[in-house]
């Protein structure tokens, strides 16, 4: 019944890395998109679009991921689409996502300076234009760091995934431990495969920081 | 088209419950050299902020070279393409060069192609007397020459109205006169002009009128011959007694 934890299930577990950057890579990119909606909402001069998106902000901020997965999951089905973990796990985690993000990148742009705003308007600057060309480029700046600290949450968060069936590299480990009962070896292995992925962008994440600091104090 | 560059009419402005703007009435004509003084947190501001609207009035019209701004439209939008702002900290774009400030707007909002938004902001670099700056960055240059680059940004656009908020009052004072020089050229030019300052010498060099502001009333206005010589008010006897 219980095996050996042998080479086929050291490979399982890495190639199971593969899920866990595809989950992670959907939900960025989604979330980016997602973010960026919910980001120019909150600083939008229309309060519906500023009350609708601080809502959907609390609503995803204050509420566990899990909880979030499972409705998503479960709610999948009531509306009469397939039950697929990775589609359940990928909309879960953009919304996630997109609400994070939406709050980081909010903060990016108010900390923009209102003058730049001013001017851009006083130069006959269309809100398009003044977004595009004046604004997101100083408030992507100042949010460089926060954001590749928001993705190595993400890419653990990817982790929950594995509780709706999900085969990501957690639940890689958790098949091959059913097997093997070597749960030290083999969450050691998960755990420090998760390390690699996110500890350089952590390292990152602090060095554009500092870096960010060094031009503010300049 | 009208006489007039600027045409205010019972213009109140509210922050909140505070009146910042007290039913002013103010007709600028075309050319005119107008310079606005007052005690800080008078509305100085707020008053030329309202002709682009970068400050929405509660009461009253603003009618800017036959525009009305209130009447909706894409009037708003007409009337920012007409009117240049100078600011008190130059709000340069940090994140493009001096050139790319320049021919931004003048591309994006005129069509201008590039060639041509690039020779105009070269020919106004040129006459605020900074050529060769265009390809460095806004934090290269001295609090002076960020300031003259910003009319250049401003007249890149061609506009018929300057509007200038304190444009020397953030510079140390070796460089307010390369500024004030600048602003003197384009008075000589015909350019309309409306210019918040505290700078009296410019005042009188240039203004055809000089206007007197506080708590959102306009208090006295006149030549400045009349306005310093002889002023009636006693806040302004005030006024002027201190910044002089
Ligand atoms: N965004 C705002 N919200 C609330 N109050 C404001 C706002 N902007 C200006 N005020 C107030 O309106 C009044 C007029 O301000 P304004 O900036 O026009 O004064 P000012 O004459 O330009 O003063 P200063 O010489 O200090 O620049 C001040 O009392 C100021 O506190
Ligand atoms: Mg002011």
């Amino acid at each position: 019944m219980i095996r050996e934890f042998s080479s086929a299930d050291v490979m399982f577990i890495v190639l199971a890395v593969r899920w866990t950057l595809i989950l992670s890579a959907i939900a960025f990119a989604g979330g980016a998109v997602g973010g960026l909606l919910v980001a120019l909402a909150r600083t939008s001069a229309s309060r519906a679009l500023r009350r609708a998106s601080a809502g959907f902000i609390q609503v995803f901020q204050g509420t566990p991921l899990l909880m979030q997965l499972f409705l998503v999951y479960f709610g999948l089905a009531v509306i009469g689409l397939p039950i697929d973990p990775l589609l359940a796990a990928a909309v879960a985690l953009t919304l996630h996502a997109s609400a994070y993000l939406g709050e980081i990148w909010r903060g990016s742009i108010e900390a923009v300076p209102p003058g730049q705003t001013e001017a851009a308007t006083a130069l006959a600057l269309s809100y398009p234009h003044r977004m595009r060309h004046v604004v997101l480029p100083q408030a992507a700046r100042i949010a460089t760091a926060p954001t590749v600290g928001f993705l190595v949450q993400l890419i653990k968060g990817t982790s929950l995934a594995s509780i709706i069936g999900f085969t990501e590299l957690t639940r890689a480990g958790q098949i091959v431990n059913n097997a093997t009962f070597k749960p030290f070896l083999v969450f050691g292995t998960v755990a420090a495969l998760y390390f690699i992925l996110c500890w350089p962008l952590s390292l990152m994440a602090r060095r554009l920081e500092a870096r960010m600091r060094l031009a503010v104090t300049r | 088209m009208s006489e007039d560059a600027v045409i205010m009419r019972a213009v109140n402005k509210y922050y909140g419950g505070f009146h910042a703007l007290v039913d002013i009435d103010l007709t600028v004509r075309r050319g005119e050299r107008i310079v606005i003084c007052g005690p800080s947190g008078s509305g100085k501001s707020t008053l030329i902020r309202t002709i682009n609207q970068l400050e929405a009035i509660q009461g009253g019209t603003i009618v800017v070279d036959g525009v009305e701004l209130t009447a909706g439209g894409d009037n708003v939008a007409r009337v920012r393409q007409d009117v240049g702002m100078v600011f008190q900290n130059f709000n340069l774009f940090p994140h493009m060069t001096v050139l790319e400030n320049c021919v931004l707007s003048p591309m994006k909002t005129r069509k201008v192609p590039r060639a041509e938004a690039e020779a105009t902001a070269r020919h106004y670099l040129d006459r605020v007397r900074i050529p060769e700056q265009a390809d460095k960055y806004p934090a290269q240059l001295s609090g002076g020459q960020q300031q003259r680059v910003a009319i250049a940004r401003a007249l890149c656009m061609k506009p018929r109205i300057m509007l200038f908020d304190e444009p020397t009052s953030a510079l140390d004072p070796e460089m307010v006169k390369e500024v004030l020089d600048t602003m003197i050229d384009l008075a000589r030019e015909g350019m309309t002009m409306l210019c918040v300052t505290h700078e009296m010498d410019f005042a009188r060099a240039v203004a055809d009128r000089v206007i007197f502001m506080d708590k959102g009333v306009i208090v006295e206005e006149g030549a400045p011959d009349a306005f310093f010589g002889n002023p009636k008010n006693e806040r302004l006897r005030n006024f002027l007694g201190q910044i002089a």
